[in-house]
């Protein structure tokens, strides 16, 4: 599931636009679930940049205030533990979740509906399914629990579908009022970043809409990787370019590239 | 004990076998490779995540049952022999029980205190309710709010890598844990493996660091490196390279099998597995500068 790296304008890569997005959606000081793979790197970025204040939770048992002293491929690698604030278990992060201390956390998908749900389990029928996907490991978990939460995946049109076969980490189901229903606690997903775009929801609809595309890209470009009639933000505008300083601070938190380039 | 001796005694075919509770850290692979090599058969295989592990005995064809929460390869992506087993019933069909990190950690924290299910406001609303038919769907008896509950595991045996043990079992376990303790309490019986053998002087010397009681420990054995590729804190770093050849070799059941014969069946035991590695590329990620903790005074 690595997302495809294409050179877009101005010298910087697609995930390298996405990690900063990621990062600008992290406030200072807040409670940040990071989890696996690019919010390693959008952690680190925000940390280095504009939420010096945050906290970082990983679910392998730790909680870091700074950024780990090097890149990691995942959060259990060995230099995710010095300078840890504390390193406890899996059970101990996932109480402070589920009590509702957790502001914002990151999801990866492979699939994803109109209405923000994420499907990480089964393509097709889960009885005979045509595709096996790894599983929720924490992500169902965060969506359901976090005040709220914001998707980081590769766009493709199949990948964007008007309902997914299955619920792993749910967003606003079938639309408004839906969350409260289930008896979910958390507030749902805020932002979808993805290869082509950054994405909002509508309160009123519950309904993901195009709040802006990435360089090289347009409206329709965005359309045609959306698998339902896709609704535009009526300010939707191109994403912001990452400054010169941001695209340092990526690079010297993934020196070698792997995430991001 | 040895690893073989150990596997031989206390996991038999149909054992439900805990494993990689430290997530990405401390898998204890010198473990999973002698079951391949001894041809274990349906077992159930129980974790949170695994990061090849898995992957590996699910392509031996050792796995009836998986437990868990996400099974794949972490920095690399798919885990090749899950899918075909999942998706084709290659080389075996096989069975999930949907899980998520939050639900696998409390089913084995109900197992380790001895309650028969905990309840949780994840899963709420979600398809793993209908895929996995072990959770059940309550209600709060005092707020009537929805709940889930989870119900305890409690696996034959748990297999846990740790940095030292003595030769009574008496283990220390630090850095990553994720549900190892969970795990150690709630197994009927653990395999300790460790990266060294102390005195029992020395490990008693901190009893708050020891990581399950004697009633629990069946085994202990001396595995060097014995969680390669994945990392030890204070021991050895994460041998990224490695997850990601295995992702390249294993994309077809013919790969697969060469690399099982490479890595597992064609060697005799662990010591056999490191000296194909080669010293070179262990000594690549040995931790090279300690930074040992604060010493703790349990005067009396």
């Amino acid at each position: 599931m690595s997302l495809p790296v294409r050179p877009i304008p101005a010298g910087f890569t697609e995930r390298e636009l996405m990690v900063i997005a990621a990062g600008r959606e992290i406030r200072d000081r807040e409670v940040v679930f990071v989890g696996m793979r690019l919010p390693l790197i959008a952690f680190a970025f925000a940390k280095r940049t504009h939420a010096p204040g945050a906290l970082g939770l990983f679910e392998n048992g730790i909680i870091r205030d700074r950024p780990a002293p090097a890149t990691l491929m995942t959060m259990s690698d060995t230099p995710n533990l010095p300078g840890a604030v504390w390193s406890t278990g899996t059970r101990e992060i996932m109480g402070l979740l589920q009590q509702g201390l957790v502001d914002m956390g990151f999801i990866g998908g492979a699939e994803i509906d109109r209405h923000g749900n994420l499907n990480t389990n089964y393509v097709g029928d889960w009885r005979r399914p045509k595709v096996r996907l790894p599983g929720s490991g924490g992500g169902s978990d965060i969506a359901s629990l976090s005040k709220r939460f914001v998707v980081i995946m590769p766009q493709e049109k199949h990948r964007f579908r008007e309902r997914v076969d299955f619920i792993t980490s749910p967003g606003f189901g079938d639309g408004p009022g839906w969350r409260a229903r289930m008896g979910l606690s958390g507030g749902g997903p805020a932002a979808v970043i993805t290869t082509l775009a950054v994405f909002r929801f509508d309160p009123a609809s519950a309904e993901m809409v195009l709040a802006s595309y990435h360089p090289g890209q347009s409206v329709a470009t965005v359309r045609a990787a959306t698998g339902w009639d896709l609704r535009v933000a009526p300010d939707v505008r191109e994403t912001a370019t990452p400054t010169t300083d941001e695209l340092a601070v990526v690079r010297d938190s993934d020196r070698e590239g792997f995430w991001t380039r | 004990m040895t690893m073989r001796e150990a596997v031989a005694r206390f996991v038999p075919d149909g054992s439900v076998v805990c494993m990689g509770t430290a997530l990405e850290a401390a898998i204890p692979f010198a473990a999973g490779h002698e079951l391949i090599r001894q041809a274990r058969r349906n077992l159930t295989l129980v974790g949170p995540i695994s990061d090849i592990l898995f992957d590996q005995l699910v392509g031996a064809g050792c796995v009836a049952r998986i437990v868990a929460a996400w099974v794949g390869n972490v920095s690399a992506g798919l885990g090749h022999n899950y899918r075909r087993a999942c998706e084709q019933g290659v080389p075996a069909p096989l069975a999930v029980e949907d899980h998520t990190n939050l639900t696998l950690a409390v089913a084995l924290l109900a197992g380790s205190i001895g309650a028969p299910y905990i309840p949780t406001r994840s899963l709420l609303g979600t398809g793993l309710l209908e895929s996995n038919p072990g959770f059940r769907s309550a209600e709060d008896p005092w707020s009537g709010r929805p709940v889930v509950l989870v119900p305890a595991l409690t696996p034959d045996v748990a297999v846990l890598h740790v940095q030292r043990a003595d030769a009574q079992g008496h283990a220390h376990a630090w850095g990553t844990l994720g549900v190892t303790r969970e795990a150690a309490l709630a197994a009927r019986r653990v395999i300790m493996v460790a990266e060294e053998i102390r005195s029992a002087d020395e490990i008693l010397s901190d009893p708050n660091l020891v990581l399950a009681p004697p009633m629990k420990v069946a085994a202990v054995v001396h595995a060097p490196f014995g969680a390669f590729p994945s990392p030890l804190q204070g021991c050895y770093a994460r041998d990224h390279e490695f997850f990601h050849r295995y992702h390249e070799e294993t994309r077809t059941v013919e790969g697969t099998r060469a690399w099982l014969e490479r890595w597992v069946l064609g060697v005799p035991d662990w010591d056999g597995f490191r000296s194909r590695l080669g010293a070179e590329r262990l000594e690549a990620i040995r931790v090279k500068t300690p930074a040992p903790a604060l010493p703790v005074d349990l005067g009396a």
